[in-house]
């Protein structure tokens, strides 16, 4: 019985995750019939992709014991500066071409961010914050301020590619095509960080590093692979971005940093490090996408809808800490056979 | 003997290291050969472990060198160390509380064999190998920081038998174990020897060490003093030559007054699962000792009666008062102290200094009447343990973490001992202390009964609770076995008790 509540419960508390967000659904219907509609379900999952494939990152930083804020800077560097150089270049790259041209940009600004976190060892918020400032400059000062309307032809195709439709009465439900990339990466950094040593080296740096270390993980090696992949995949979620809103503008995706990280430990991983899992994360994405497209379809003003995403930060932080308290450590079960000593 | 292979495996040579203002280790040389088993002994704070971390690549020294199967190496990681064949079992573990005990005991390997790819199903098979291997008990499937210390030993210790090794190190490996795992590791080791492994073990349990162990090094401040056959040595002179001076262990308790009133009475506690029916009465100076096998339920009936897992059945009284233990603020609030036997999770905060340590459990006592801290009389209570107790530190002001294991322990004690509680309460405090300190604390607690404290000790060495203890309780099964006292406590009775 026991055993059963908590496999549902799961490692993370990803079924108390499911569990909120079917209540969340459940209330919003009944106090509005309107909202569950295909066409508000296909709208959360649109609105998530770009925040699922950011998260992705991030879940794998924070299971590190570490943290990155220059994700989104990241981002909305790979994704602009690829349709400059689209544009410059004057032929049309194809949507691979970006997505490689965005995966490259993002990767490399990655590495400097691991460079400096595994060459001298600083504090990853410190870094990060810092990478975030120098990287958003080089981009407004260097590589382009101007809002760009017109997007390559390839890419403005995909942007209205839609994977099926769905005809309810006058509206049209649209799900768009990006969801298939979006659940394979989901799984590959499943794969990864389940079935490789080096997700299992993640999982062991949050864990303990100084242990990793004696463990005879590559612990340098490590961050700096971490760093990139996250850069890798910002750079992805960049280009993603520019796609979906069919436009390029540098100034865009600043500052969703904290939404993103409140979705990853809603998620159940541990900012402490050594805990987390793709399916809270992602569970953790769309609650907070639930809850803010509830808040708009009740008419509560943007700035209350930050503050709702800082309590959620708050109480997900606070279930650990709860959670941790509740993890003392099991007591040997008395030898009731005669101990043969 | 069936010692295959010999010459040897591993070479240090004149290796020195410095912290900061502590010299660990001054210019050691040590060999060890193949299929030997050699013991490092020592006080606590004479680089027992700084000189395991330089041999396993985790601390790089100031000077020396190092030759493994041959090969002089300058400079070697961890990585390198395990590469070549070397395994540890750190004093601290070193495990990775966050994943499971499969995992710990498995991948270590594999990164060594520069594995990829992981298969969960092959990580646990490997495992489960292992522990049968030892032929322990240990859930695999457990994540490490909800296990007991004892099972973490364990998954440290079947982690460092995982690969075949040629050396392995066993830092105090058997701190928290149970005879019968002390006696499968012992067993362990001896098939290792026979296959060419030679083993360097450290332990304050002397008994152990004369039984195990070929040869033996004992080291003080950082240098090598005495090395030999084992044969050369026994109880009064390795610990003589550890020490410096001799160490008596007879049995000494002071006198008691027999009709004081009892400071603690214990009437039919029980708690599921862990002991049943437990009624014992307590005398103001009176050192009680509890002893059983591990898993007996001694440290779950310590435990409860400092509120930690609170008995579900039964009555206290301390002082003559009933209290409801229901957790430990109420313990404390009555007048009881608990030193655990796990100080590293239970007992300190390790990046804080000794300072903050000492006073952490009594920072309400040293109120001046303004409702401020007393700074004065909080430095005179942190330099009258610092000193009582013998700190081995620069100062003060050096933090847990940079304390040697042993030192860690004298800390804890002198945390509860500055609450001065009615009842303390200790588990294995002595565990991982040197031979000449273990007289010391003792004869604190000696003094502490002296000053009218009940005194309870849980505890499975039973030369210590000979020497200190009136009364010892062996604990069976969760049940009190039998109670032995006045002159019948002697190490056979105790013996007798236990395995009867
Ligand atoms: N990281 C460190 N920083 C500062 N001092 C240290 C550090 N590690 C060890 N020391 C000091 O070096 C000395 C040797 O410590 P070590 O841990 O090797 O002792 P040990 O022989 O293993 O003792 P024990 O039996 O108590 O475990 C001690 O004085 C200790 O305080
Ligand atoms: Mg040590």
């Amino acid at each position: 019985m026991n055993r059963w509540v908590n496999r549902l419960r799961g490692r993370n508390n990803e079924g108390v995750l499911a569990l909120t967000i079917l209540v969340v659904v459940t209330a919003m219907t009944l106090v509005n019939p309107d909202f569950f509609t295909v066409s508000t379900l296909f709208g959360i999952l649109r609105n998530s992709l770009v925040e699922t494939v950011f998260a992705l990152g991030v879940l794998i930083v924070i299971i590190s014991g570490g943290i990155d804020v220059s994700f989104p800077v990241i981002g909305i560097f790979a994704g602009y500066t690829t349709i400059v150089i689209a544009q410059g270049g004057g032929s049309d790259p194809g949507v691979l071409g970006a997505l490689l041209v965005a995966v490259v940009i993002g990767s490399l600004l990655g590495l400097v961010n691991g460079g400096l976190i595994a060459r001298f060892g600083l504090p990853t918020l410190i870094v990060t914050l810092g990478t975030q400032g120098v990287f958003r400059g080089v981009l407004l000062a260097y590589i382009g301020s101007k809002y760009i309307a017109e997007l390559p032809a390839s890419i403005a195709q995909l942007s209205t590619t839609d994977l099926f439709v769905v005809q309810q009465g006058p509206v049209a439900a649209r799900l768009h095509v990006f969801v298939v990339p979006v659940v394979l990466l989901c799984l590959a950094v499943h794969w990864l960080l389940q079935r490789t040593m080096f997700g299992r080296g993640v999982y062991a740096l949050g864990s303990d590093a100084e242990s990793a270390r004696r463990a005879g993980f590559p612990v340098a090696r490590l961050q700096l692979a971490i760093y990139a992949l996250v850069g890798l995949l910002a750079g992805i979620a960049g280009i993603a971005h520019v796609t979906l809103s069919r436009n390029a503008n540098p100034y865009e995706l600043a500052g969703t940093e904290l939404d993103i990280i409140a979705a990853v430990v809603l998620g159940g991983a541990s900012i402490l490090g050594g805990r987390g899992s793709v399916l809270g994360t992602v569970l953790g994405v769309v609650l907070i996408a639930v809850i803010k497209n509830s808040l708009i379809l009740m008419g509560v003003p943007g700035t209350w809808q930050r503050a709702a995403v800082g309590v959620l930060l708050v109480a997900g932080v606070s279930i650990q800490a709860l959670g941790a308290r509740r993890k003392a450590a099991r007591r040997r079960a008395v030898e009731l056979e005669e101990a043969r000593a | 003997m069936g010692t295959t292979t010999s010459g040897t495996v591993l070479a240090a040579r004149d290796i020195s290291k410095r912290f900061g203002g502590v010299q660990a280790l001054d210019s050691v040389t040590l060999e060890i050969q193949a299929g030997d088993v050699r013991c490092l002994a020592g006080e606590n704070g004479c680089g027992k472990s700084t000189l395991i971390k330089i041999l396993s690549g985790v601390e790089v020294p100031d000077a020396g060198e190092i030759e493994i199967g041959g090969t002089v190496r300058a400079r070697m990681s961890p990585a390198d160390a395990l590469r070549a064949g070397i395994q540890v079992i750190y004093q601290d573990f070193s495990l990775f509380p966050n994943l499971t005990v499969a995992e710990n005991i498995a991948l270590t390997p594999l990164i060594a064999h520069r594995r990829k790819l992981i298969d969960p199903r092959d990580v646990r098979a490997r495992a489960a190998a292992v522990v049968a291997e030892l032929g322990v008990r240990l859930d695999v499937d457990a994540t490490v920081e909800e296990l007991t210390v004892a099972d973490r030993q364990l998954t440290a210790i079947c982690r460092a038998l995982a690969e075949q090794a040629r050396v392995l190190f066993m830092d105090e490996p058997t701190t928290a174990l149970t005879q019968r795992e002390v006696r499968a590791l012992f067993r362990v080791v001896q098939t290792l020897r026979e296959r060419g492994v030679a083993t360097v073990f450290v332990s304050h349990k002397l008994d152990e060490v004369l039984e195990i162990s070929q040869h033996v090094t004992v080291m003080r401040n950082g240098a090598v003093v005495a090395s030999g056959r084992v044969e050369e040595f026994d109880r009064m002179s390795l610990a003589r030559a550890m020490t410096g001076r001799d160490v008596r262990d007879q049995r000494d308790v002071p006198s008691l007054d027999g009709t004081a009133r009892p400071v603690l009475s214990v009437e039919g506690l029980g708690l599921d699962g862990a002991f049943e029916d437990v009624t014992f009465d307590l005398r103001p100076g009176e050192i009680l000792g509890i002893t059983g096998l591990l898993g007996s339920g001694r440290s779950e009936i310590a435990e409860a009666l400092f509120g930690v897992t609170p008995a579900q059945r039964g009555r206290v009284e301390v002082g003559g008062e009933q209290v409801d233990i229901r957790g430990i603020d109420d313990a404390v609030a009555a007048g009881i102290g608990y030193v655990p036997s796990d100080r590293l999770t239970e007992g300190l905060f390790l990046d804080q200094s000794i300072a903050d340590n000492v006073v952490a459990g009594s920072l309400d006592l040293h109120r001046a009447r303004s409702g401020l801290l007393d700074r004065a009389r909080l430095a005179r209570t942190i330099d009258t343990f610092f000193a009582a107790l013998r700190i081995k530190a620069p100062s003060v002001a050096a933090p847990i973490r940079s304390l040697s294991g042993g030192n860690q322990q004298r800390v804890v004690l002198a945390k509860w001992l500055a609450r001065g509680p009615r009842v303390l309460v200790l588990n294995s405090p002595t565990v991982g202390v040197d031979v000449g300190s273990k007289e010391e604390i003792l004869d604190i607690l000696r003094r502490e009964a002296g000053r009218g404290t009940g005194v309870i000790v849980v505890s499975d060495d039973i030369p210590e609770l000979v020497s200190v203890c009136h009364r010892v309780l062996v604990v069976r099964r969760g049940r009190i076995h039998q109670v032995v006292g006045g002159e019948r406590v002697t190490e056979d009775s105790i013996l007798g008790g236990l395995s009867a």
